[in-house]
Parts: C-alpha cells; sequence; structure tokens
C-alpha cells in the first residue's frame, strides 16, 4: 500500500476537526483492503477507533440508536436488536463472516465501498476511482452488477446486507462535521451513480457517522431477510429482499420491501408498497408489488437473470413474513 | 508483522484480503483476520496466535480433536481454523452442526477437511467441562 500518516483521534471533536484530505480508519475491514488494492491511497488515517460511539441505546422516542463504533457482530448479537429488530440481526448475520463481523463496525458498514471487480483493478478503467475514465464494467463481466438506478457511467451494486435492513425499517443517520450535527434519512444516505459515480453517498469530507437511529416501529413479528447467493455463506447477494409487514388478520396494515445486490444503494419503492394496504397477504398481492418494484429492471447482459430470480425473491419473502416464517440464516433451506 | 517481525509463523497469509480466514487470530478474545489489521490500530490490544492456544506444551482441547478427527490434510488453513472455532466457542454458536458450519464459513479449506473439522470441533463443544 502507499505510505500515510497515521494518528489517533482522542475525541470527536478531535476527528472532525482533521478536515478533508484523512480518512477515517475503524474496523479497516473495507479501507485496508482497498489501500492494499491501491484503490484507496490516503495520505493520511485517523485512528476513530478509541471514540465512544459504541453503545447501543434506547431512545426515549421507543426507537433505538446504534453506536457507529459498535462491531456489527456485538451490534447483531445485541438483546435490544434480537427481541426489537431481527429483520436487522438476520441481515447483519446474512453478511461477510464471522472474523469480519467482530471487526467491522456500524459505520463502516454504511460506507463500504463495491466490489465490482472492474472498480478492484487498477488496469481498467473505472470512473468511480477515476471520473471520465469509463466504465469497463459495462459490456464486460456483469453477474454482480446492478438491474436498477444504473447510469451510463456506472453500473455498480452496493454490498451491504446491513443497509437494505436499515432501509426497510426506515433508519436515520447522524452525523458531525466541522459545521456540526445533521440527520440524514436512510432512503438519502447513499446516491444513485448518475454523473457522479465517485460519490457514493452524501456524506460530506470530513464528517463523521456517530449513530444510527431505528424508529419505534419494529417489525418483529412479520419479516425475513432472505438472501441469494452463489454460495451458501460467505458470498454477496446477487438479489436480497428485507421485507417486513405489519397486519391485522391477514391484512396487510403496512408493508415494506427493500432489495440489495440489485442498485447502487438498497432499492424500495414506497409508492408500490401504500398499494399493499388494505390488500389480504396473499400470494397474487405479492407479484403485482413485484412486477411494480421492478418496473424500471433493465439487465446488463451477464445479469438478465437477477430480474427473474428477483420477482420470485420478492414473492418468497413476502410468503415468509406474512406466515411468520423469517429466512434462517444458519438452516439454508429456503423457508 | 507476526510472521516477519515477531517470528510467529503458525499464522498463515492466505489471500491477504479478508476472504479466506488463514490469517484468523484472537484479538481481546475475538476472531478477526488479521491481514485486514493495521498493527498500529490494535495497539494496546491482547493478541493471541496459533503458538498462543497450547499451555506449559499441553495442546488445547480444540488442538487434540483436530488430531483425534483428521482435521487436516496439508495443514495450511488449520491454525486460522483453530483460532477460529476458538472464538467460535468463545461466541457460543455451536448448538448444532449447521451452526457450526455457518459460523465457520469464513475459513475456507482447500483440501476439503471441512467434515472432520465441523465434527472436532462438535467434540469440545459437546465436552462438559
Amino acid at each position: 500500500m502507499t505510505p500515510f500518516e497515521f494518528k489517533r483521534a482522542e475525541s470527536v471533536v478531535d476527528a472532525v476537526a482533521s478536515g478533508s484530505g484523512t480518512r477515517f480508519l475503524a474496523g479497516g475491514t473495507n479501507l485496508v483492503d482497498l489501500m492494499k488494492e491501491h484503490v484507496e491511497r490516503p495520505p493520511h488515517l485517523t485512528d476513530i477507533n478509541h471514540l465512544p460511539l459504541k453503545e447501543l441505546e434506547e431512545l426515549s422516542n421507543g426507537g433505538i440508536r446504534l453506536g457507529a463504533l459498535a462491531t456489527n457482530a456485538d451490534t447483531a448479537d445485541h438483546a435490544l436488536l434480537r427481541d426489537r429488530y431481527p429483520l436487522l440481526a438476520s441481515a447483519i448475520l446474512a453478511g461477510a463472516s464471522p472474523q469480519l463481523r467482530n471487526a467491522a463496525t456500524n459505520g463502516g458498514n454504511l460506507l463500504q465501498r463495491t466490489r465490482c471487480f472492474y472498480f478492484y483493478d487498477t488496469a481498467t478503467a473505472c470512473n468511480k476511482r477515476s471520473p471520465g475514465a469509463g466504465c469497463t464494467a459495462i459490456g464486460g463481466l456483469t453477474r454482480m452488477h446492478a438491474i436498477l438506478g444504473a447510469s451510463h457511467q456506472c453500473i455498480a451494486v452496493h454490498p451491504s446486507d446491513m443497509c437494505v435492513a436499515l432501509r426497510a425499517l426506515d433508519a436515520s443517520v447522524n452525523v458531525i462535521g466541522k459545521n456540526g450535527e445533521r440527520i440524514i434519512a436512510f432512503a438519502d444516505f447513499h446516491r444513485l451513480p448518475g454523473e457522479r459515480p465517485e460519490q457514493d453517498s452524501t456524506l460530506q469530507d470530513g464528517e463523521l457517522i456517530t449513530s444510527i437511529d431505528l424508529p419505534a416501529q419494529p417489525f418483529n413479528k412479520n419479516f425475513t431477510y432472505l438472501k441469494l447467493r452463489d454460495r451458501l455463506s460467505y458470498a454477496f447477494a446477487l438479489v436480497s429482499v428485507a421485507a417486513a409487514l405489519r397486519m391485522e388478520g391477514g391484512v396487510i396494515q403496512e408493508a415494506r420491501v427493500a432489495l440489495g445486490g440489485v442498485a447502487h444503494k438498497p432499492w424500495r419503492n414506497e409508492e408500490a408498497e401504500s398499494k399493499l394496504r388494505g390488500k389480504r397477504a396473499e400470494r397474487d398481492q405479492f407479484a403485482t408489488f413485484a412486477t411494480e418494484i421492478l418496473s424500471e429492471a433493465r439487465g446488463q447482459g451477464g445479469n438478465d437473470f437477477k430480474i427473474d430470480l428477483a420477482r420470485k425473491a420478492i414473492v418468497r419473502a413476502l410468503e415468509q413474513a406474512a406466515t411468520a416464517r423469517p429466512q434462517s440464516q444458519t438452516d439454508k433451506r429456503v423457508a | 508483522m507476526l510472521r516477519d517481525k515477531l517470528d510467529l509463523c503458525g499464522t498463515k497469509k492466505g489471500c491477504d484480503h479478508g476472504q479466506c480466514g488463514a490469517c484468523t487470530v484472537l484479538i481481546d478474545g475475538k476472531r478477526v483476520n488479521s491481514c485486514l489489521a493495521l498493527a498500529v490500530s490494535r495497539d494496546g490490544a491482547s493478541i493471541v496466535t496459533i503458538e498462543g492456544l497450547a499451555e506449559n506444551g499441553k495442546l488445547a482441547p480444540l488442538q487434540e480433536a483436530f488430531i483425534e478427527r483428521d482435521a487436516f490434510q496439508c495443514g495450511y488453513c488449520t491454525p486460522g481454523q483453530i483460532c477460529s472455532a476458538q472464538g467460535l466457542l468463545n461466541e457460543g454458536r455451536t448448538s448444532s452442526k449447521d451452526e457450526i458450519k455457518e459460523f465457520m464459513s469464513g475459513n475456507l479449506c482447500r483440501c476439503g477437511a471441512y467434515p472432520n473439522i465441523v465434527d472436532a470441533i462438535a467434540d469440545v463443544a459437546g465436552q462438559t467441562p
């Protein structure tokens, strides 16, 4: 990796004062990987591992706050999450490996970058690495690439499972920068590539994520995180679905469906969700919903199969949620 | 650093990118991929490598179980497997073979010793203290 200067932040104020041009180092499970590949070459690293941002706490509004520096493993195993937000716990456990989850942090999970092999391969043209250079993925090997929200500049997907559940749960992200604190709704955190694929998120240079808030509505009865991939474990999603329902007597009161593995950010369609309100939780309703949420889906050649796979996954996930049989991340048979 | 500077060559360099688990060590009791852990950022942590599992020349129960169950062929992934399995036992995720398999999925074995690795871990998990 390229040589760098290293400093340890002693406080949040100290970290924010580092300004732009430094990268924050937490678990390092994505940043160190990218540095070894020379994709990231930060001249300065600021170690934030000692900042007091590791707690999970209950909020007065009935929700919970996840510290940005709590590890993914500690978060998924936390009693508050297992009991009240099992959809999020399930999604976290569907991702990476135990070793990675023990080091990766919540903030880092949001900021992890795409695993597009062209992004990783500095011998290829990549608009995300190098604005204006071109995109070798388009017309290349596109099995792992986007079917929704792509642009002529970038067809990469966001690799996180946790973020798909956070999107379904309407989380919000608390950040602090030199201009003070602000809250970013999860829907607005990650970007679509558009004309600026080098910008993964709306976080400003030098801003630090301090915590992620979950609203009071837990959806802990009728939910599932269904992840389909080329291996049973330790692989990124081809397509994943976070589905959650609030039901009364077989009738849907509220539906949340977010898709992973298909776009530059978790994909939701609130308008399609609203049409499920008042409908019976039945397959034909789910199929109609799936068609609508995928209406803009376009394959890139190597990932055309994802459209039909996603359609079926959405229907299956909604059935799992409706019958309160969430997909187990240990028993790999699809319920 | 473990291998080159501290002469602790038990921990292996596999993929160097967090994708194989051969480099697994225990940091403050938790299993992690050492290949993605910058030493300077872990200053002050307690680090246990495979060399640290045996006590006074006596092999740890996991090490005995790996021998008993023939849980390795070439042995390259084995230090990482055992450190990871020790972490797994610390985490308590051993209620079934399915759970062991899923929670050991971060350790690849090109020789395919997986069934015996799972059996070795199940043996130790099932032992009464």
